[in-house]
């Protein structure tokens, strides 16, 4: 135990171990390993049948290799892109630097069904990119993925290009390497946990990437996550998407395996750290930097600004009619778009059931994430205790990566009939989107929980304060801001969240990413109109919760995302 | 002349780091650049290495002004306080990576730097991660691998500073003999005056951008130029010889000169001309030494003989060493006489 006097006692440890793993094991391990039995039991047998059945089957492998080309083009795209913006956005100094810094950011937090609807916007008919002729082909779906994790990777190289020490690369230089040759024999090697850390967080999001895919890829155009959904929703065959749930979650952990590993390898990379401002002005030999930047934030400014245009067209010219009309359930009746028929709400309405259900959500996530990270934060003496710390801590990231499709998918199977029956229930929803949120909690706390220096809180203990003061003292003025920007990314998920929501969400108690896919599955430019502008109001809120949040980002701690 | 710096001017926005700065090294000799942190002596130096833009000034090798050429053209070595090993590759990668990068061939390489690590005592450990080295084998490894290219000027920044004192002063005696062996052109950077006396051919004194003074380590210390530089280099006061009678004076000073003194410039004798009250005592490994308000001059400290213990209070009469006194603004006389 640890002898400094942690403020928790042996018994409040046990309580805070508790209920984190009462809500994983019951909302995330039961749901989940549900669906790997359904693919691998057939009554009460194993029988890997099924796997062969529909791992043979032509349309799962055209599914299983649209999935992996996706997310290697997109992720490999988003690293050329992203390196030259973390080098400019963090190793130079210009004026407007936060600004762009800020904007490149917004892409990331926006929900996936809003990048859908402007990429959309762009490239329909009538779309400033139309004649590209690109609306459902691979190439629009992996343009949308590069635009959503650009910033993964700016920000997570970024931060740690600002602390690599510049002299490393100048003592390179004064032994004869040109500046190329310096960057790639010494910065390269030296960036490449962070690399390696963004690459697998960048091709986890682009292979579980729902609802951006959903609404790009047009019909022809399928991936693991999607073809689950279809299976789901539209054949009920629920065995072969288990079977497809399994091998997602399969891929999924390899790639956390690797973004855990790469993780500690940046924790460890401490030798050519510094802490002192490494950035300088834009020099000349930054133009390369300079333009493949300014290319990438036109990139991202174009769909948010054909989203904003959009919106505001009528068929009369510029106005607020589709902001009007988001009064309204939109027009005509639907036939089966494949989430029930037309809209029970208004836009409106659908956009209140988001807000009370993402405070819900962010509560619960909040709760779990916070007790988790208490514990985790702790460096206890014995291997044995250190190493299921760093078990708990894996399981508790796991949510990240498994699908929120599976995660949803998972609740209709196990949570509707006793002893748990939550299928009625108006938290099931919450419940599935504090799941998908409790990862970014524990991301955002935890690197800031571990940056508080063990001898302030001995200092503190010898001063004479026990051990709840300690915590009061030390932690909590360093927590305080940090629990700010948590509570912030935790409302933002759980507002965006569509995969887990859009299998769990009643059809008359929508929230408005779910309301925004339904109108853009909905024939007529009046519907186009309202699904622009729900989006404009969706990534509003968004942005203004994060923008928020970010201002209490604690500066020094090294949060992750 | 091999290196030739002239009227060098260095800004940060409206601050003058390094200001209208000349100096000039000789091929093989070892010019110490002692300062205060903050002087401005490390930008002179990231400057010869082209690591920093000039703002005015000419740096020039062998004549030939260097401004258009960048870093890795300039045949310059540069060792930093800390190293900075390349920590992704052993002690051999780190060395060898100039000669890598001159295009040596790889078993040219591996002799170059068999004999490198030889000569920094570091010899059979190439194989090494360096994050298994002593901070002090850290510093050797750099500096074997800043000489590995043979330079044709070795910049260091203070290389030395972050080493606790017993290995510094070992490393800095080893240090000189490795440059001299291997005839290296030096510029060498320091706040440490120890270090900058063992170190040097020549030393140059700078504070807050401005060269003060560039002069040979003996003739630095008998004759500093001001009172800023006295006081830099551990003289403890500064007072006009005409603070004294003219039968304490030293033999040789006129009485416009000004004179630094440091804690053993005055000695308490029972016949000396001075005469003052005890105001404390002092014990130190050097000796004993005592306090002494002294009428018309103020405290000052002087050495006390062994087995001479004056009591606070008690009234004592002291005597100027003439060997252990400095003139200031002097220049051109010799090392044995005071002016």
């Amino acid at each position: 135990m640890d002898r400094h006097g942690h403020w928790l006692t042996r018994g409040g440890l046990a309580l805070a171990a508790a209920l984190p793993a009462a809500f994983l094991a019951i909302f995330f391990v039961w749901p989940v390993s549900s669906i790997i039995a359904r693919g691998v039991l057939v009554d009460g047998t194993v029988d890997l049948g099924g796997f062969a059945e529909t791992l043979g089957n032509s349309r799962t492998l055209r599914v299983i290799g649209q999935t992996l080309a996706q997310s290697v083009v997109g992720t490999t795209l988003a690293v050329l892109l992203g390196l030259p913006g973390a080098y400019l956005l963090y190793r130079c100094r210009f004026p407007g630097r936060g600004a762009v810094r800020a904007l490149v950011t917004v892409p990331f937090v926006l929900p996936t069904v809003v990048v859908g609807v402007a990429f959309r916007s762009l490239l329909v008919d009538g779309g400033p990119l139309a004649f590209l002729g690109a609306d459902g082909t691979f190439g629009a779906v992996v343009a949308a993925l590069v635009f959503f994790n650009y910033a993964v990777v700016v920000r997570t190289v970024g931060a740690m290009w600002a602390h690599l020490d510049p002299r490393a690369e100048q003592a390179a230089r004064a032994l004869g390497a040109s500046p190329a040759r310096a960057f790639l024999e010494i910065t390269l090697p030296a960036l490449a946990p962070a690399i390696a850390s963004a690459a697998s967080l960048v091709f986890l999001f682009c292979a579980t990437a729902f609802g951006t895919v959903l609404i790009l890829g047009g019909p022809a155009y399928g991936t693991v996550e999607t073809e689950i959904w279809v299976q789901t929703t539209q054949f009920l065959d629920l065995r072969t998407a288990a079977v497809l749930s399994t091998v997602q979650l399969l891929v999924v952990t390899a790639s956390l395996v690797v973004s855990g590993w790469s993780r500690r390898r940046r924790e460890t990379a401490l030798q050519i750290q510094t802490d002192t401002d490494t950035a300088h002005r834009v020099r000349r030999a930054d133009l390369p930097a300079v333009l493949v930047t300014t290319l990438a934030v036109l990139g991202l400014l174009a769909p948010l600004a054909s989203l904003l245009a959009g919106s505001l067209r009528t068929p009369t010219g510029v106005g607020l009619d589709n902001f009007a009309n988001l009064a309204t359930t939109g027009s005509g009746a639907s036939a089966g778009d494949g989430l029930g028929s037309g809209l029970e709400v208004s836009v409106w309405q659908a956009a209140l059931n988001s807000l009370r259900i993402a405070v819900d959500a962010t509560w619960i996530a909040m709760l779990v994430g916070v007790l988790i990270c208490l514990l985790v934060s702790r460096r206890p003496r014995r291997p044995a205790a250190r190493r299921l710390l760093g078990a708990f801590d894996a399981a508790f990231m796991l949510p990240l990566g498994v699908s929120a499709v599976t995660v949803g998918f998972g609740f209709l199977i196990t949570l509707d009939r006793p002893p748990l029956d939550l299928r009625s229930s108006a938290v099931l929803v919450p419940i599935a989107q504090a799941v998908v949120a409790v990862p970014l909690v524990i991301r955002t706390l935890l690197p800031v929980l571990r940056s508080v220096d063990q001898r302030l809180r001995e200092a503190a203990a010898v001063l004479g304060a026990g051990p709840v003061t300690v915590f009061a003292a030390v932690d909590l003025p360093v927590l305080g801001r940090s629990l700010g920007l948590a509570v912030g990314f935790a409302f933002a998920v759980s507002l965006g969240e569509f995969g887990a929501t859009s299998f769990l969400a009643r059809p008359d108690r929508p929230t408005l990413p779910v309301v925004i896919f339904r109108l853009i599955g909905r024939p007529g430019a009046d519907n186009l109109g309202m699904a622009l502008a729900a989006s404009v109001v969706l990534a509003t809120i968004t942005t203004v919760v994060i923008g928020l949040a970010e201002r209490l980002r604690v500066q020094s701690a090294g949060a992750e995302l | 002349m091999s290196l030739d710096v002239h009227q060098l001017r260095v800004t940060f926005g409206a601050n003058r780091a390094v200001d209208d700065v000349s100096l000039s090294i000789a091929s093989g000799e070892v010019v110490v650049l002692l300062g205060p942190s903050g002087c401005g002596k490390s930008t002179l130096l990231r400057a010869v290495a082209g690591l920093e833009p000039v703002a005015g000034g000419v740096i020039s090798w062998a004549g030939a002004d260097l401004h258009a050429v960048p870093v890795h053209r300039r045949g310059f070595g540069l060792l930093f306080q800390d190293g900075q090993l390349f920590p992704h590759r052993d002690v051999a990668g780190n060395v060898e990576f100039g000669l890598r990068m001159a295009g040596m061939p790889a078993h040219a390489r591996r002799d170059r730097v068999r004999d490198l690590l030889e000569l920094v005592g570091l010899g059979g450990l190439g194989s090494r991660r360096v994050g298994t080295l002593s901070g002090g084998e850290q510093q050797r490894v750099a500096l074997a691998r800043s000489l590995a290219p043979s330079p044709r000027l070795l910049l260091l920044d203070e290389p030395l500073s972050a080493l606790d004192r017993g290995l510094r002063d070992r490393l800095a005696v080893d240090l000189r003999d490795i440059l001299t062996r291997t005839g290296t052109t030096a510029l060498y950077v320091t706040h440490d005056q120890d270090e900058a006396f063992t170190l040097a051919d020549r030393v140059a004194v700078m504070d807050s951008g401005r060269l003060l003074q560039t002069a040979e380590p003996h003739e630095l210390w008998r004759h500093p130029r001001n009172e800023q530089v006295a006081h830099f280099l551990g003289y403890s006061r500064c007072l006009p010889v005409a603070a004294f009678e003219p039968a304490a004076r030293p033999v040789g000073v006129r009485p416009g000169q000004v004179l630094a003194l440091r804690a053993d410039s005055l000695v308490v004798e029972r016949d000396g001309p001075l005469q003052g009250r005890v105001t404390g005592r002092h014990v130190t490994r050097a000796g004993a030494s005592v306090s002494v308000d002294v009428d018309g001059i103020g405290v000052v400290l002087a050495r006390v003989h062994a087995g001479d213990q004056p009591a606070v209070g008690a009234t004592v009469r002291l005597r100027l060493q003439p060997g252990a006194l400095a003139v200031l603004g002097c220049s051109g006389c010799g090392p044995t006489t005071i002016c």
